[in-house]
């Protein structure tokens, strides 16, 4: 075997063994277990607008709903605040601990008072979570991947923001979402699993 | 106590006899015309405690030869009246102001109405009650102003309620 057949040899080896390795990279299970649900959601602590705090891992083991809004929302937020609580009250007795908690995403002007007042137009089960600063609304968000933005018009600012309602189990773990194109029919029967399941 | 019970009845029974004929009229057609726009039912919706901002629907159909534009208002209850378009892209919800207006080409109609155009209704002055009707203006570039009165309807309505005929949060 001559030094230039070594070469040769070493180099399509090193090949063989790079090509494999990067066919490892993108076929093999990924960290998280591979089970394809990317991972939504993650702990918090926020202060409620009735002067609490409520903090993601002291709920007792007990599942929840998430909303990304802002009061000065003419359409997309009353509108899934009302429907939300139509499907808890079709659902009745089941849903008496379930919390759907609203966090703004407009901080610096929905308070805690005037966040409180828009909540009870709804249903005593919403809470509104009131971040208290960018970081700690731009955490939360992060961990649910919502987008929220803050877009100039003629006379102020509105916000864009993801408009899905997140279900997290009894876990913190997602465990689906709400949408408005759906049916009173579908919406209710995620939940219902989702208050069984725990 | 028995002869003042009789006109206070009397009385009870003319203002409800009063109350029914003001329901009725209103009920009857509730469009607009400017020249060759018509527009039909303004509504908009209850608001929640705390809101300061609420949507202005309606139908605007151009008769006529020639574009017009929605470029503004004024609403009795609310400081600012913007012409907004929302949309949903990818479960992000997205509102823009219209800085030239909603165009209204001619032959057509536009339908101002939830998830969609809008006027916007910045800086409400006090709550929307389901029921009420509150006045209003629209502003278009060649028809000009045109007084009209919005109705309030449901918190949850979808359409307004002479177009599905009845009231109504979606209730299962």
């Amino acid at each position: 075997m001559n030094t230039l057949k070594l070469v040769r040899l070493v180099a399509w080896g090193s090949i063989a063994v790079l090509t494999a390795a990067m066919l490892y990279l993108l076929l093999a299970p990924k960290p998280d277990g591979g089970s394809g649900v990317a991972s939504i959601g993650g702990p918090f602590r926020l202060a409620a607008a009735d002067g609490s705090v409520i903090d993601s891992e002291k709920l007792n083991g007990r599942p929840f709903a998430l909303f990304f809004g802002f009061t000065n929302c003419p359409d997309v937020c009353p509108t899934s605040m009302l429907e939300i609580t139509n499907d808890l009250t079709a659902l009745g007795e089941i849903t008496k601990d379930f919390r759907i908690y609203f966090i703004t995403v407009d901080p610096a002007r929905d308070t805690a008072a005037l966040l409180k007042e828009y909540t009870g137009s709804f249903d005593p089960r919403i809470v509104g979570l009131v971040p208290k600063d960018e970081q700690e609304l731009a955490n939360v968000a992060r961990a649910y991947r919502a987008i929220y933005r803050k877009v100039e018009t003629p006379s102020g600012y509105t916000m864009d923001h993801t408009a899905t309602i997140y279900l997290m189990d009894a876990q913190g773990q997602f465990f689906g979402t709400l949408d408005s194109k759906e049916t009173p029919q579908v919406r209710q029967a995620k939940l219902r699993r989702l208050i069984a399941k725990g | 106590m028995f002869r003042t019970n009789i006109p206070l009845r009397a009385r009870r029974c003319a203002s409800a006899f009063a109350l029914v004929s003001l329901l009725a009229v209103p009920a009857a057609a509730h469009d607009y015309k400017k020249g060759d726009l018509r527009i039909d039912h303004p509504w908009s919706r209850a608001t929640p405690g705390g809101a300061k901002v609420a949507g202005g629907f309606m139908k605007i159909t151009n008769a006529g030869k020639e574009a017009d534009r929605l470029v503004g208002g004024s609403f009795e209850a609310s400081g600012v009246v913007e012409i907004h378009e929302m949309k949903m892209d990818g479960g992000v919800m997205k509102m823009r102001a219209l800085e030239k207006g909603l165009e209204i080409k001619p032959g057509q109609a536009v339908e101002l109405k939830p998830g969609s155009y809008h006027v916007m209704f910045i800086e409400l002055k006090r709550q929307l009650k389901e029921g009420e009707s509150v006045k209003g203006e629209l502003v278009f570039e060649k028809a000009g102003r045109v007084p009209v009165e919005y109705k309030i309807e449901n918190l949850g309505a979808k359409s307004g309620s002479e177009h599905h005929g009845g009231h109504g949060a979606p209730k299962s």
